[in-house]
């Protein structure tokens, strides 16, 4: 299987996100993953955050969890989290990122924060925002194999990338 | 409905008592307090009480562990709105740092490591909102927050994400209660949204016909547009509870002012009563203002016998002596009874009728 960044090396990091419900799914290579993991400015450990969206992805299609999901900054576990109701840490965000999306979907209002952003991410945010859209449609593009689009989009990606690391 | 004044400059005081924003904030790289262990919290307070000490708006203020306060000392604070009653449950691994004025409070370590809340008398949710984020901004640069570009502020209870900012204001509203009308408009309320509650009391009990309005939701919506929804909410329930003050005075005055004389007759005269029916009639002496039925009593004295005739406020006025809740009773009937003795009684006179309405 190939990278769906570049389209060059081979996929060895499995992505799954939900978006609006939907599971989707993202395959890297271990060097776009890498760029993925500079480029979020919330700094969390890319491992971490790949190990628990794995995880998740099983239980997700599975409906039980074999192995319980456990917050590797923190301990807490997902039947932590079902019984009082509270994350642990930030990090839980991450790892229990699959079971929270239609939660937080159900409770709020939006799915995207657009309120104040404090200085340290003031940066980095619009950057960050940016990525995140051109990913979806590059994913998007993917799937409909218009390759002509990927390509591009990919190059933006690439170039925002570097900026954002420059 | 044409004026395009603000709110915040229209609204009489009395209906809106008080407004209130609060925001959580976590620091990254700390597990939340409710799953971190002694020692992270200890640590916590260590790192953020000297920051929140050392911003100009809280100079002179008041900064204490929880674990170094009293039973009764938190609880007053809990009766002035200044820490939550989670929070004075809490002990060793918790603080309370709050201004001079008593206007901006920051709890550390309650659910989430800072819970810092701006609040003042009126409808003014802007002007709080304003305070607050000022203070906000400032620990933001000496502090390093959890934030995801995606999810906003991250906070240890999933509800709060995104803004980190619950909204309130504090209304009173005798007449709508009176009238029944308080249920349709609750429900009206959060069909958009928001929540209402009584302030005091359990369940739908609304103890001396005190409502809090505030926001549910935290994520996808801008701080503004956030305050706006509820301000415009709170300028048209005020306007009810005009209304239903009006059609009370034209339908059935002898029922609102026998409501009101009542009130005064026990509070100036009662050996022993308890909080609540204390705040229930303190409520309808405020209404007897507002309907301009006192000469000489004003919403700072019934203001100011609501907040020292709470248990913990009485408790503390009387020597700081932990009381038996009878003893409590009659010490509450006395102190109101001495401070209503120079106030005369209110008079009643049928409103003006108008014709054609
Ligand atoms: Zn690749
Ligand atoms: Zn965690």
């Amino acid at each position: 299987m190939k990278c769906d960044v570049c389209k060059e090396a081979e996929a060895t990091v499995h992505l799954t996100q939900i978006v609006s419900g939907d599971i989707q799914k993202v395959d890297l290579c271990e060097a776009c993953a890498k760029a993925k993991g500079v480029s979020d400015p919330t700094g969390f450990s890319l491992a971490d955050m790949l190990l628990g969206l794995g995880q998740g992805e099983k239980t997700t299609e599975a409906g039980t969890a074999a192995a319980e999901l456990r917050c590797a900054a923190c301990g807490m576990t997902q039947s932590d989290f079902k019984k009082s109701g509270r994350l642990g840490c930030a990090q839980c965000y991450e790892t229990f990122a699959g079971g929270l999306a239609p939660l937080l979907k159900g409770m709020h209002k939006g799915e995207q924060h657009v309120g104040k952003v404090p200085p340290s991410h003031s940066d980095s945010t619009a950057v960050a925002d940016r990525l995140k859209a051109l990913r979806r449609d590059l994913e998007q593009a993917v799937k409909g194999e218009n390759f002509e689009v990927a390509a591009e989009l990919r190059d933006r990606i690439r170039k925002l990338e570097q900026e954002g690391r420059g | 409905m044409a004026s395009t004044n603000p709110p915040s400059q229209e609204i009489p005081d009395n209906i809106v008592v008080s407004s209130r924003v609060r925001l959580a904030r976590n620091l990254l790289g700390h597990p939340f307090p409710g799953w971190a262990k002694k020692a992270d919290r200890l640590r916590v307070v260590e790192v953020i009480r000297p920051v929140v000490q050392s911003i100009e708006e809280m100079e002179g203020g008041f900064s204490e562990t929880m674990d170094s306060l009293s039973a009764i000392e938190k609880q007053v604070l809990v009766e002035r709105h200044l820490i939550s009653r989670e929070h004075a449950a809490k002990n060793v691994g918790s603080a309370i740092v709050i201004n001079r004025a008593g206007t901006l409070a920051v709890m550390i370590n309650e659910e989430d490591h800072m819970r810092m809340q701006a609040i003042t008398t009126g409808f003014k949710l802007k002007d709080v909102y304003q305070m607050i984020d000022r203070i906000d901004s400032k620990l933001a640069v000496k502090l390093p927050f959890a934030f995801h570009p995606r999810l906003g502020f991250l906070t240890a209870c999933p509800t709060n994400v995104g803004t980190g900012m619950r909204a309130s204001a504090m209304l009173h509203l005798p007449a709508l209660v009176l009238l029944d009308h308080i249920n349709k408009i609750v429900q009206a309320v959060n069909k958009l949204g928001l929540a209402v509650r009584g302030l005091y009391g359990e369940g739908t009990e609304a103890l001396g016909n005190l409502f809090q309005i505030s926001n549910q939701t935290t994520l996808g919506e801008k701080e503004a547009a956030i305050l706006d929804r509820i301000e415009k909410v709170i300028a048209e329930i005020v306007k009810h509870e005009q209304n239903a003050r009006l059609t009370l005075l034209e339908k059935n005055p002898r029922m609102v002012y026998d409501h009101i004389g009542r009130a005064y007759g026990v509070l100036a005269n009662a050996q022993t009563i308890t909080s609540k029916e204390t705040m229930n009639l303190l409520s309808m002496l405020s209404l007897g203002i507002d309907l301009k039925l006192f000469d000489d009593m004003t919403h700072g004295i019934v203001d100011r016998l609501f907040m020292d005739t709470q248990p913990a406020h009485l408790q503390r006025n009387h020597n700081n002596q932990k009381l038996a809740p009878e003893d409590r009773d009659g010490f509450r009937a006395d102190y109101i009874r001495a401070r209503l003795a120079e106030i005369r009684r209110p008079k009643f006179a049928l409103p003006p009728k108008s014709d054609g309405g």
